[in-house]
């Protein structure tokens, strides 16, 4: 049997990137608990359109947890209380009867906020814009043999290859760094015989645009590992700056660094 | 896109944290050797003093190891200023409602326990070597360590502040020895735990023997 149940809501309205924002309080009335997050968002909108009121914008798209869209700040802790979750994703049999719930957007200079909950996270995009790739044409996948892989290497690859980029690690960051997201990218190309060639270049020019970006230092909080929907290690961030490390060390060329945007 | 001058790896944030790394790890390595050295004050005046002129006897050592530690604390205190300097603008706008949900209280508090060490620092020389001075009822002597060190921890208020200066160091520590692998990019799966243990284990028997030099005078271990 399906639950029913009236929350109240403290969500951070602001028109656009200039206006100040503020909190403002809304009843969620009649939320079933099968419903996700973004559900329940998309009844209070409903309402507010009814009302012919702004409805909140958050960002969204698969629904699902795998394209990186959604997220916001949910009493506190990006994308809710559920451990490896998207606040798509999250369910909300999780909260209760009566419960007054906070949701700010990721909070970070290098996140502009654009509406409501949605910020602007191209400041990754550069980041990836600025080494994150493999420069050779991609046709279609070698033969398996052609390329062997250590199975180790292959897994941590993988592991690191499953982030989506939604910044909750940002956001959790008491320092508001990118540390995570920037060494996932970096030690999945690392890890890979693709990524051999442009190795040195690549996390040299990824790590100058996230400090280009104004995203601040790693101080090991760990809180990025525990948001992360993705379960992604700190351990990555060891190897980016192992990787950073040697890379200053042998790298011929020199690097510059990219300004902001 | 506007390009700036080449970077150096001490002009990334990730560079400039193995550089506070490398500065911490030399100051750790020292705090160890000061407190082994030091716990002999146990042994009675004797040897404590022996232990203190043998130091004396070798100025080349004395002063090489002098500068090496002064350029890792002024290394160390720059990169925090600078690492902060632009820290503190990455998030402009703070959240209303913040739960911390995996760091510790060591690692939230660095930004504190590190300053407090850098005056308790500055105090602790200049109450014991340069000039030395007297907080009681006593005149320091030049050659006389041991007197100095009892005489010393004879004041409660003054056993207080060592007591307290050096829990901060083992908070500080704690997170320390953790965070610096981190920096340093020292991680593996098969021997994380293993060397993070190791770190720990050290910061703390530095902790245990620093707050236990104060209180000696009070436990009756030196006289
Ligand atoms: C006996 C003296 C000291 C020792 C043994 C020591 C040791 C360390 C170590 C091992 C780290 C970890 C480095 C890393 O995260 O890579 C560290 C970090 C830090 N130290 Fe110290 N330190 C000392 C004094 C100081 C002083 C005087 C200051 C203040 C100016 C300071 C401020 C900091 C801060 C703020 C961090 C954390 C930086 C961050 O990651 O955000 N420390 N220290
Ligand atoms: S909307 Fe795609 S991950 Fe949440």
């Amino acid at each position: 049997m399906a639950r029913s149940m009236n929350l109240v809501l403290n969500v951070w309205r602001q028109k656009n990137a200039k206006d100040q924002g503020r909190f403002v309080r809304y009843d969620a009335k009649a939320i079933n608990d099968h419903m996700s997050f973004l559900e329940m968002l998309d009844v209070v909108n409903e309402d507010l359109a009814h009302k012919g009121e702004e409805p909140i914008a958050f960002d969204h798209d698969c629904r699902e947890g795998i394209c990186g869209s959604c997220g916001m700040v949910i009493n506190g802790v990006p994308h809710g209380p559920a451990k490896s979750t998207t606040a798509c994703q999250l369910h909300m049999r999780l909260f209760k009867d009566g419960d007054e719930i906070t949701i700010e957007p990721w909070r970070a200079g290098a996140f502009p906020v654009v509406r409501d909950l949605v910020v602007d996270r191209s400041a990754l995009d550069r980041i990836i814009q600025a080494g994150g790739y493999v420069s050779v044409r991609a046709g279609a996948a070698p033969e398996a043999n052609s390329l062997p892989v250590p199975k180790l290497d292959s897994d941590q690859a993988f592991d690191a290859a499953t982030c989506i980029g939604c910044g909750a690690c940002v956001a959790s960051c008491p320092n508001a760094s990118a540390a995570l997201f920037t060494a996932a990218k970096i030690s999945h190309l690392a890890l890979l015989p693709q990524g051999g060639p442009e190795r040195t270049d690549r996390v040299r020019k990824m790590v100058a645009q996230m400090d280009a970006e104004g995203f601040g230092h790693c101080s090991s909080h760990k809180e990025c590992e525990a948001v992360c929907p993705k379960d992604i290690s700190i351990s990555f961030i060891a190897k980016m700056n192992r990787e950073l490390i040697t890379a200053m060390s042998v790298a011929p060329n020199e690097i510059k660094s990219r300004s902001k945007g | 896109m506007a390009t700036q001058k080449a970077l150096t790896l001490l002009d990334t944030t990730v560079g400039k944290k193995a550089a506070l790394a490398v500065s911490g790890v030399i100051l750790f390595g020292f705090v160890i050797g000061h407190m082994l050295g030091n716990l002999q004050v146990m042994l009675g005046a004797e040897a404590y003093n022996a232990y203190a002129s043998g130091i004396k006897s070798k100025p080349l050592l004395l002063w090489g190891v002098r500068t090496v530690l002064v350029a890792a604390l002024l290394v160390h205190t720059v990169i925090v200023l600078e690492l902060y300097g632009k820290t503190i603008a990455a998030r402009p706008v703070a959240y209303k409602v913040k739960k911390h949900i995996a760091t510790s209280y060591a690692a939230m508090m660095m930004k504190y326990t590190g300053p407090v060490l850098l005056v308790y620092i500055i105090f602790h020389i200049a109450h014991f070597t340069y000039p030395g001075v007297s907080f009681g009822d006593y005149d320091p002597i030049a050659g006389d360590v041991y007197a100095n060190f009892v005489n010393a921890f004879r004041i409660p208020w003054v056993v207080a502040v060592y007591v307290i200066a050096n829990l901060m160091l083992g908070m500080h520590l704690y997170h320390g020895a953790f965070s610096m692998l981190q920096s340093v990019g020292l991680s593996h799966p098969r021997y994380n735990n293993r060397v993070k243990n190791i770190a720990r284990g050290l910061a703390f028997l530095v902790t245990a023997g620093n707050v236990l030099l104060p209180l000696t005078v009070f436990l009756g271990l030196a006289k």
